[in-house]
């Protein structure tokens, strides 16, 4: 494993990270200043944007890294449905949902030994 | 014409906006930088990058990416590349998050400053608070909250590393499936466009079926095109229903 040092530790960060990131920022503030609220075109970067996420999320939970990488697919599948259900039952407030997601999960990986 | 009267000054919208930092999204965001405090702390990066790249990178998909090059050992160009590679999403977020707090008035270099406070998580607490929020005071409120979610973040950063070398293993399994859940449960909760729905169902299979097919590309692909398919399902079905009234 490599880590850097010194100045070109800090020129790294900020060109391969922030240079990076925030030229995606910036090229969405000048599309964005050209929508109007009410315009379709709005509506479909909307999905797009709804999607990306979604489509990170999926990834989370599909391919997690670290500790969950030894987790059982169908303990973090069970844990989301879980967590759904109460999501929907409880009057769709997150904290409900969430609250019950973790727990399933908790108690899982206790009974498989983490 | 002083419209502070009614609407409240942009300073009382900025501390609203600070206050977003006691939010269960902020907390959440919070929990995650500790466990990517643990990720850095084990690795080896110093403190002081580790505070430095929560404050320009901020995104923190990204910064997992560019840790995660770092240690591979990467050049500068491939760093680079997989970086943006994976923040191509920010772009989307921005022109969507952008019509919603501005004005007519509002300077596109306020707009370019304040675009880099959007991640995630301060995308998703923005789109679902703003409808509240007076119009002419959403810049004020989204900029409260975000420049205080990065500095806090910072702080925590700092503070946090020394101590968080070793998780127990269920911890740490906690704090990262707690971001993908909290994401989930508050897209669904906030959508105020039925398009909303329809795209998050088809991202969440999209994303790994892109995945298996093009895992280079995955998240880009399954973005453009299940976004594109949403929107296309859910207009039809808008037209056929307007069609019909």
């Amino acid at each position: 494993m490599t880590v850097l040092e010194g100045w070109w530790a800090y020129v790294f960060i900020a060109i391969a990270g922030w240079l990076a990131t925030d030229l995606w920022r910036w090229l969405g503030v000048l599309a964005g200043n050209r929508l109007r609220e009410d315009s379709e075109v709005l509506n479909w970067v909307r999905a797009v944007a709804t999607a990306l996420v979604a489509a990170v999320i999926a990834k989370l939970i599909l391919y997690p890294t670290g500790v969950l990488e030894q987790s059982p697919l169908w303990l973090r599948l069970g844990s989301v449905a879980a967590g759904a259900i109460a999501f929907f039952i409880g009057r769709q407030k997150p904290a409900i949902g969430i609250a019950t997601a973790i727990a399933v999960l908790a108690i899982g990986l206790w009974a498989f030994g983490f | 014409m002083d419209d502070s009267q009614t609407i409240g000054s942009g300073r009382d919208w900025f501390l609203t906006g600070m206050k977003g930092i006691f939010s269960l999204p902020a907390i959440i965001l919070m929990l995650s930088f500790v466990g990517f405090c643990a990720f850095t702390a084990q690795a080896g990066i110093p403190m002081e990058q580790v505070v430095f790249m929560t404050g320009v990178v901020w995104a923190l998909p990204a910064k997992v990416i560019l840790v995660s090059s770092i240690l591979g050992g990467a050049n500068l160009a491939t760093a680079f590349i997989a970086v943006t590679l994976s923040s191509i999403r920010l772009m989307p977020m921005v022109a969507a998050l952008v019509p919603e707090i501005r004005t007519e008035k509002t300077p596109t270099w306020l707009l370019l400053v304040l675009s880099h406070f959007v991640a995630i998580t301060a995308w998703v607490f923005a789109m679902e608070r703003v409808p509240a929020v007076p119009r002419e005071r959403r810049i004020a409120f989204f900029a409260g909250f975000g420049i205080t979610l990065v500095l806090a973040n910072m702080l925590l950063v700092a503070v946090v590393y020394q101590f968080v070398a070793e998780f127990p293993p269920i911890v740490a399994g906690c704090l990262f499936f707690l971001t993908p859940v909290y994401f989930l449960a508050s897209i669904w909760s906030s959508a105020r466009h039925p398009v909303i729905y329809v795209a998050l169902a088809v991202g969440l299979v999209a994303g790994p079926l892109f995945y298996w097919l093009a895992p280079e590309f995955d998240i880009l692909l399954a973005g453009v095109g299940g976004g594109t398919f949403a929107w296309l399902a859910e207009r039809s079905w808008r037209q056929r229903k307007e069609a019909r009234a």
